[in-house]
């Protein structure tokens, strides 16, 4: 076992230890326990559990390579995935919290009356969540296969593993306090490389100032325009400049805004705090705790892109190429993860060295794939083993985070709104909890076999689960609030509509349920209506479902009196019965 | 109009103020004219829309809660539906 592999072990089980002590902890006893914590999360803590709770494998290990290769265009994604807080704090989170009961499903049935809007939720939920775990799934695989070099199923039982002992013991109150542990781990393993790497390449320790700072080699010249400059002279598009269309790039940070808001795990950890005012101010807490990783990003993706082309291509502007790499002398990080098959070169002209240019007839970096970028960052960079054994331990802490939340917002569903609310409505407290307790080991048994057999479509369905939240929860839940007249038809008939239109926009381009040659038309930009891509269009679906709610409820019968009520009551803070106990 | 009516519509107000900020400066400082504000640089060597598209909106947004938050807890007393 090599000394990297020793750090990696220490680390890693180190953290495990942690969570799983915080288990034996956090034990739940009742329901209000098991879905809401009950009700007694500190909002700083909640806000640290959000961050964790929100911030995905996919944040953690893609999103810095998705930025290190798209450039300005990739700033969709870092708008998106945050400014869909304030719509969370502003819009849905204080008044959910007033209603005070347990799920997104839940509010949705009693405010609409109908079991209806209750099931068409239960079903947007389970689908988006369950889309959504598949992707965590297999990054706790895939960080145990490439830093521990175990297969990959052994890694994924592993994780499956430890989500179940806190999961399923703690419900809600293990998640939180999991989540806030698993948000110090993730968080400190993205800084440190950050501002080594920041340090190095500018001399300034705090990365969201290197990146707009000048390069430490004394030339004086400012990262950014250096990035600029070598990646237009080898040929690859500027860094700083717009590639997409505009139109596309706003209705897709739209789509990721509210989609974001109208997500049930992210909403349900509102829940969980004593008091409304606690809702506002944990929205922002839970914003900052994001935005350290989500300003972090960007200057990673930039000071990878330029290491790593810095490190292949030694001297990148001449036509001259005996500076660049030697094939017969890679450095050990290259073969290392030449091996995984994310990095993959092929010497086209014969001359024993590699050239990275952006004309793919000449490029021989023919596989750099996105995720090298937070990786493989922290050995191209030089740094000591225990930051890249660090690394692995935040991966991991990203995506069984987010998977215990995705469960728990599954198994609430299930156990609160099908079994509770639907099927054996007088069953009592005892029962449900043990009803949430089998419906989560159920969830993880589910999502490990997505994990181990992923469908084919495991790429697409981001687009699926941000097109659902936007199109159908986010509006309704809106309507529910800020609309008294909504009425059950207005929202049934507007939920399915932009549902509808959006599922159909989706499946036209991807295929009828994913299914490889059921597309209608080829996804590409020429064949898109008005040139949005399927991902965008969750922004039209929602603008469609409050349009035919709105149209729908003007020519129906007004809602019920105690419904009205019901409005003007969450609309304000007092009462909300704050229940603290513990 | 009544006190419950009034705390309502001043509600409405704050978040609309709020919301034309974050449009403000995610989608209108970070993509629609993004190319007319890259002409100015910042902080060095930040061209001003790029800025805005992957840092400055997202402080922006942070401090957009807070206040939202801070001054709904104001209303909240004014109007006295604060909580216990």
């Amino acid at each position: 076992m090599t000394t990297l592999q020793m750090w990696t072990y220490a680390v890693v089980g180190g953290t495990f230890a942690l969570y799983i002590f915080i288990a034996i902890k956090a034990r739940a006893s009742t329901t209000g326990e098991f879905y809401v914590a009950g009700k007694g999360v500190h909002p700083v803590l909640n806000g640290m559990a959000t961050g964790a709770d929100w911030m995905s494998a996919a944040s953690f290990i893609s999103m810095a390579g998705l930025i290190a290769f798209s450039g300005y265009d990739a700033s969709v994604y870092l708008m998106g995935w945050t400014g869909g807080y304030c719509l969370l704090a502003m819009l849905l989170a204080p008044y959910l919290r007033k209603y005070g009961k347990f799920t997104v499903p839940e509010f949705i049935g009693d405010r609409f009356y109908s079991q209806t809007a209750r099931v068409v939720a239960v079903i947007c939920l389970i689908t988006a969540s369950l889309t959504y775990v598949i992707g965590q799934m297999k990054g706790i695989g895939v960080a145990f296969s490439r830093f521990l070099e175990i297969p990959f199923q052994y890694g994924l039982f592993l994780g499956m593993g430890i989500v179940f002992i806190y999961a399923v013991l703690g419900g809600m109150k293990g998640v939180t306090y999991t989540q806030i542990a698993q948000y110090c781990v993730l968080i400190f393993a993205y800084t440190v490389p950050a501002i080594f790497i920041s340090l190095t390449l500018t001399g300034t320790p705090i990365p969201q100032l290197g990146l707009g700072s000048a390069m430490a080699d004394g030339s004086g010249v400012f990262l950014l325009d250096k990035l600029d400059k070598t990646l237009v002279d080898l040929g690859f598009s500027a860094y700083t400049t717009q590639k997409g269309s505009t139109l596309d790039m706003f209705l897709l940070t739209m789509s990721l805004m509210i989609g974001t808001a109208g997500l049930p795990h992210v909403i349900t950890r509102f829940f969980t705090v004593p008091k409304v005012r606690d809702a506002r101010s944990s929205a922002g807490w839970a914003l900052v705790f994001i935005a350290i990783l989500y300003t972090t990003a960007p200057a990673v993706g930039a000071m990878a892109r330029l290491n790593l082309i810095d490190t292949i291509q030694a001297d990148s502007i001449a036509p001259d190429t005996s500076q660049n790499l030697r094939i017969d002398a890679l450095p050990t990080w290259f073969t290392n993860w030449e091996k995984t098959g994310l990095l993959k070169y092929e010497d086209k002209n014969g001359d024993g060295r590699i050239q990275y240019v952006g004309d793919p007839a000449k490029n021989e970096m023919v596989k750099v794939d996105r995720d090298i970028m937070v990786l493989a960052n922290p050995e191209i960079a030089n740094l000591p083993n225990w930051v890249i054994a660090l690394v692995a331990a935040g991966g991991i802490a990203a995506a069984l985070s987010t998977a215990a939340g995705l469960l728990l917002a599954i198994s609430s569903a299930i156990s609160h709104d099908i079994v509770k609310g639907i099927i054996a409505k007088d069953i009592d407290d005892k029962t449900e909890l043990m009803a949430g307790r089998i419906a989560m080991a159920g969830a993880i048994v589910v999502a490990g076999y997505l994990g181990l057999h992923p469908p084919g479509f495991a790429a697409q369905v981001v687009a699926l689960a941000f097109g659902l939240a936007a199109s159908s929860i986010f509006p309704a839940l809106m309507m529910g609030i800020f609309v008294k007249r909504m009425n059950n038809s207005g929202a049934v008939c507007g939920m399915l509509a932009g549902l509808g239109t959006t599922l159909v926009y989706i499946f036209w381009f991807k295929g009828w349920f994913f299914v490889p040659g059921t597309a209608m038309a080829p996804d590409n930009a020429a064949n898109w209506f008005m040139g949005i891509s399927p991902g965008s269009f969750g922004a039209v679906g929602a603008l469609i479902n409050f349009a035919v709610a709105l149209a729908v409820s003007s020519v129906t019968k007004a809602p019920p009196e105690h419904i009205q009520h019901l409005v003007e009551d969450i609309r304000v803070p007092m009462g909300s019965g704050s229940a603290v106990d513990h | 109009m009544n006190d419950a009516q009034k705390y309502w519509q001043a509600n409405i107000r704050l978040v609309i103020g709020c919301l034309v900020v974050w449009f403000a400066v995610s989608f209108g400082a970070g993509i629609l004219f993004v190319h007319q504000l890259n002409a100015i640089t910042i902080l060095g060597g930040y061209p001003l829309g790029f800025w805005f598209a992957q840092q400055g909106s997202i402080y922006t947004f942070v401090v957009l809660i807070f206040f939202y938050a801070w001054r709904m807890n104001q209303l909240d007393r004014k109007f006295n539906v604060d909580e216990v």
